[in-house]
């Protein structure tokens, strides 16, 4: 109970730093901090299609951020998940631009390839780690290389343009493989996948034995081994799952908010789920609210640059800096709690 | 020069590495530090070299009083440790190895002083040579040069004859000889009673992380088997219990793990026995349980449990078989922290099922802990346990119909009323035909449980001997390589 508060504690205690920060750069870039705030405020949630606007870029950063509460447990540091999105995201352009049928059929189609395409791409990062003692982390980062160059060259290579090769994007894709939307962008299937992965990624590491078994290879893969767990085998789910879940972001991207492939398609969710995840100290049940403060502040932040001439970029250095200061505070008060001695159970 | 340790106390967490050590040793002497692993002689010594700071306790060199917070301080107070591993950079060379720590000097000037301290004690380096050419007895003696050219006047050398030739231990000995007749102080640390012997003019003794004695050389041989474990206490023979079929039967198995091997080992386990497995840490027993738990692969031989060949099945599958393992790290090859008692209740007794059925895990949890008296309740993590609860905790998660439990150290660092509980349980299964393979480094554990010991030296079985024809006195013989019956 103690440790719940004092987690707590540590977050309230960054996020009023991170503000202090972000109200002293403001200060110096000539703007009023209550000014930008508002705006920012009003720039994401201030009307219904900024609103729309804010949720769809909180889908495919809480698809992202879900599977990596999955990876984490398991001790994996998935910094291939932007790969992961991408190849979602190339795999669902795919089946949007060469599959014809029902609307809902290609729908079905194209996101389930996304998230075959997310899943591959973390299994052969998870591979490389298993079978061939490659750190998931440079395995991971070699494959997100891979996959933005591989973007790019399908959008100014064989799926570019016709006439023109431009990295501005493919043509867009036929309106039948579009998510269907309320309004002009809000896609309700998007929003209730999100809603899914996280209420689903909740249960499996709370209510169910794989949960359980993953969290124990995670915590010690030596014990869980001597206990008779396959630690390869959940090492790979994790990242299968891991995978999947990024893929279909990349998915719900491409075929629900860009219409269309472009280079830039992974919108950095995946990283940027990785900073939600640690804020969120690898806990599924604080994915949804943190990504959405996450978005609020990259979507009104773009008021910024409209309305004060301030660069956008800023709603990033908030984000960067509230990670930062979290993980500070968070080190500062454990190492105060080991000075103090930790209290022992005594035999 | 005379060096001090007077009380020095060193706690790990609720581990007493040293518990009140006192130690005297004077210029020119050639002090031998005697004890079993674990006897607190590692731990005194990085005390010594600045690696630890003590809890309590004082040191003086010369009678000023040492107070060192690093290497650093203890090298520039002239005190040089050569660790069990010398601590060399392997893709330096030599001479970057040998200018390590020193203030900045011409690199000529290096190399010639390298090759005069060298030819003073006999050594050969190349200069340019990559360290990781070097024979780890070289590493040795570059790290001794290293330690004289940087001003040590107490030379600390921590089991140095592992892994060298009889050779590089013969010139070591000789160096370490002329060192102490310049007038210098060399400890030397080792649980191997021949070298003390050949080597030391005085021996200082410790067990269980206190000084026992101090004693000069020579004395009996007997006497220093005494002080290392203990007065020879009469034990009395557990029971014997139902002697069944053959549980777990070795045929001619050899293993290899690195330092360690098995060679042609042949041994069969009835249901209902116990086997002991003595001898210093790291002489081979780990590599036996991990061999009979399929944690290693045979090189050659078969492994039979109930009459099945499970040679080839690996550590899963052996499980199946009813064969379970114990490591000695309890929290590191057993428990998770972070996870609750019911949490690894639920990881050990395995389930086909989907969703884990919380209500009734925490009630079987709570059945568990009151039966095995585990101070605890279900949400408990494993670290928040003592050692004893851990080692309840362990047991618990082992089924009851086990077939073969292979445990190593089942009682270390656990407080008497603990010891004797795990032991009564273990009992408890044995009587019922579970059969017992153990490791201990505790004589007294080892002679009062198992039917028979077998007794390892230098990664080799020595010795496989009924318990009824060893006696505390035999088995300290034993342990250190020497069979006198």
């Amino acid at each position: 109970m103690r440790a719940a508060w004092a987690k707590a504690g540590s977050k309230s205690i960054a996020i009023v730093l991170a503000l202090l920060f972000t109200a002293l750069l403001l200060l110096a870039s000539g703007a009023s901090p209550i000014e930008s705030f508002r705006l920012i405020w009003q720039g994401s949630v201030g009307d219904g299609a900024k609103l729309a606007d804010t949720l769809m870029a909180w889908v495919p950063l809480v698809l992202a951020a879900s599977g990596l509460v999955v990876t984490f447990a398991a001790g994996l540091w998935n910094i291939g998940v932007e790969g992961q999105v991408v190849m979602g995201a190339i795999a669902a352009a795919f089946v949007a631009r060469e599959f014809h049928a029902a609307p809902a059929l290609i729908i079905t189609v194209a996101l389930a390839a996304g998230v075959i395409g997310g899943l591959l791409w973390g299994l052969l990062a998870g591979m490389l780690r298993v079978f061939g003692k490659v750190n998931e982390i440079f395995g991971g980062l070699g494959l997100d290389f891979v996959a933005t160059g591989m973007v790019v060259y399908l959008v100014i290579g064989p799926w570019k343009r016709a006439g023109i090769a431009s990295t501005s994007g493919t043509d867009p894709f036929p309106r039948e493989a579009w998510l269907p939307t309320i309004g002009d962008k809000l896609s309700p299937i998007a929003v209730i996948l999100a809603v899914l992965a996280v209420v689903g990624v909740y249960f499996l590491m709370r209510g169910t034995f794989f949960g359980l078994r993953l969290k124990a290879v995670g915590a010690n893969a030596a014990s869980a081994h001597i206990i008779g767990l396959s630690t390869r085998r959940y090492l790979l789910t994790a990242m299968a799952i891991g995978g999947g879940l990024a893929g279909l972001g990349g998915a719900v991207q491409a075929i629900g908010f860009q219409h269309k492939l472009v280079p830039a398609i992974s919108g950095g969710y995946g990283f940027l789920g990785i900073l939600v995840v640690l804020l969120a100290g690898y806990r599924a049940a604080l994915i949804a609210p943190i990504a959405f403060f996450f978005m609020m502040i990259s979507v009104g932040s773009t008021q910024l640059s409209l309305r004060l001439g301030l660069n956008s970029s800023l709603g990033g250095v908030v984000q960067g800096t509230l990670v930062l200061l979290t993980v500070l505070v968070g080190g500062w008060q454990a190492q105060r709690a080991r000075r103090r001695e930790p209290t022992e159970v005594e035999s | 020069m005379s060096l001090e340790l007077r009380d020095i106390h060193k706690h790990f967490g609720r581990i007493r590495a040293n518990d009140g050590v006192t130690l005297r040793v004077g210029a020119g002497e050639l002090h031998g530090l005697l004890g079993e692993n674990g006897a607190g002689k590692s731990t005194l010594m990085k005390i010594l070299s600045g690696f630890f700071e003590p809890n309590s306790g004082e040191m003086t060199l010369d009678g000023a009083t040492l107070s060192l917070r690093s290497p650093r301080d203890a090298i520039a107070a002239g005190i040089g440790m050569l660790h069990q591993d010398p601590l060399v950079f392997l893709p330096f060379s030599v001479l970057d190895n040998f200018l390590l720590g020193s203030p900045p000097i011409d690199r000529t000037a290096a190399r010639t002083e390298l090759a005069d301290l060298a030819r003073r004690f006999g050594f050969s380096f190349d200069p340019d040579a990559p360290t990781r050419t070097l024979t780890v007895g070289e590493r040795q003696q570059l790290e001794i040069v290293r330690l004289l050219w940087l001003g040590a006047k107490v030379l600390i050398l921590d089991e140095p004859t592992t892994g060298i030739s009889a050779s590089q231990q013969a010139l070591l000995f000789d160096t370490l000889r002329t060192l102490a007749g310049q007038g210098m102080i060399v400890i030397f640390v080792s649980h191997k009673l021949e070298e003390i012997e050949a080597l030391c003019d005085r021996v200082t003794v410790m067990r269980r992380g206190q000084t026992v004695g101090e004693v000069t050389l020579p004395v009996p041989i007997d006497r220093l088997v005494e002080m290392m474990f203990g007065q020879a206490v009469p034990v009395v023979g557990r029971v014997p219990g139902v002697r069944g079929e053959v549980a777990l039967d070795l045929e001619g198995v050899s293993v290899d793990d690195r330092l360690t091997s098995v060679v042609d080992l042949t041994l069969q386990v009835r249901a209902g026995e116990v086997i002991g497995l003595a001898g210093l840490e790291g002489s081979g027993q780990r590599t036996l349980l991990r061999t009979c738990a399929g944690l290693l692969r045979t090189s050659a031989g078969s492994i039979g449990v109930a009459g099945s060949d499970v040679t080839t099945r690996g550590y899963h599958e052996r499980i199946a078989t009813g064969v379970h393992y114990l490591p000695a790290g309890r929290l590191e090859e057993g428990l998770i922290r972070g996870l609750s008692i019911t949490e690894h209740f639920q990881l050990a007794h395995g389930s086909k099922g989907f969703v884990v059925p919380w209500a009734d895990a925490r009630r079987d949890a709570n059945a568990l802990i009151s039966r095995h008296s585990i101070k605890g309740t279900p949400d408990t993590l494993a670290e928040e346990l003592s050692g004893g609860n851990q080692q309840r905790l362990l047991l618990a998660m082992v089924p009851e119909n086990v077939r073969v439990l292979l445990m190593e150290h089942p009682t270390r660092g656990l407080d008497i009323a603990s010891a004797d509980w795990v032991w009564g349980q273990l009992m408890h299964r044995v009587e019922r035909g579970t059969s017992v393979v153990f490791a201990s480094a505790d004589l007294d554990e080892l002679l009062r449980y198992s039917d028979r010991i077998v007794v390892f030296f230098g990664g080799r079985v020595l010795k496989v001997l009924d318990t009824s024809e060893a006696d505390t006195d035999r088995l300290g013989h034993l342990i250190g390589g020497r069979d006198v019956a």
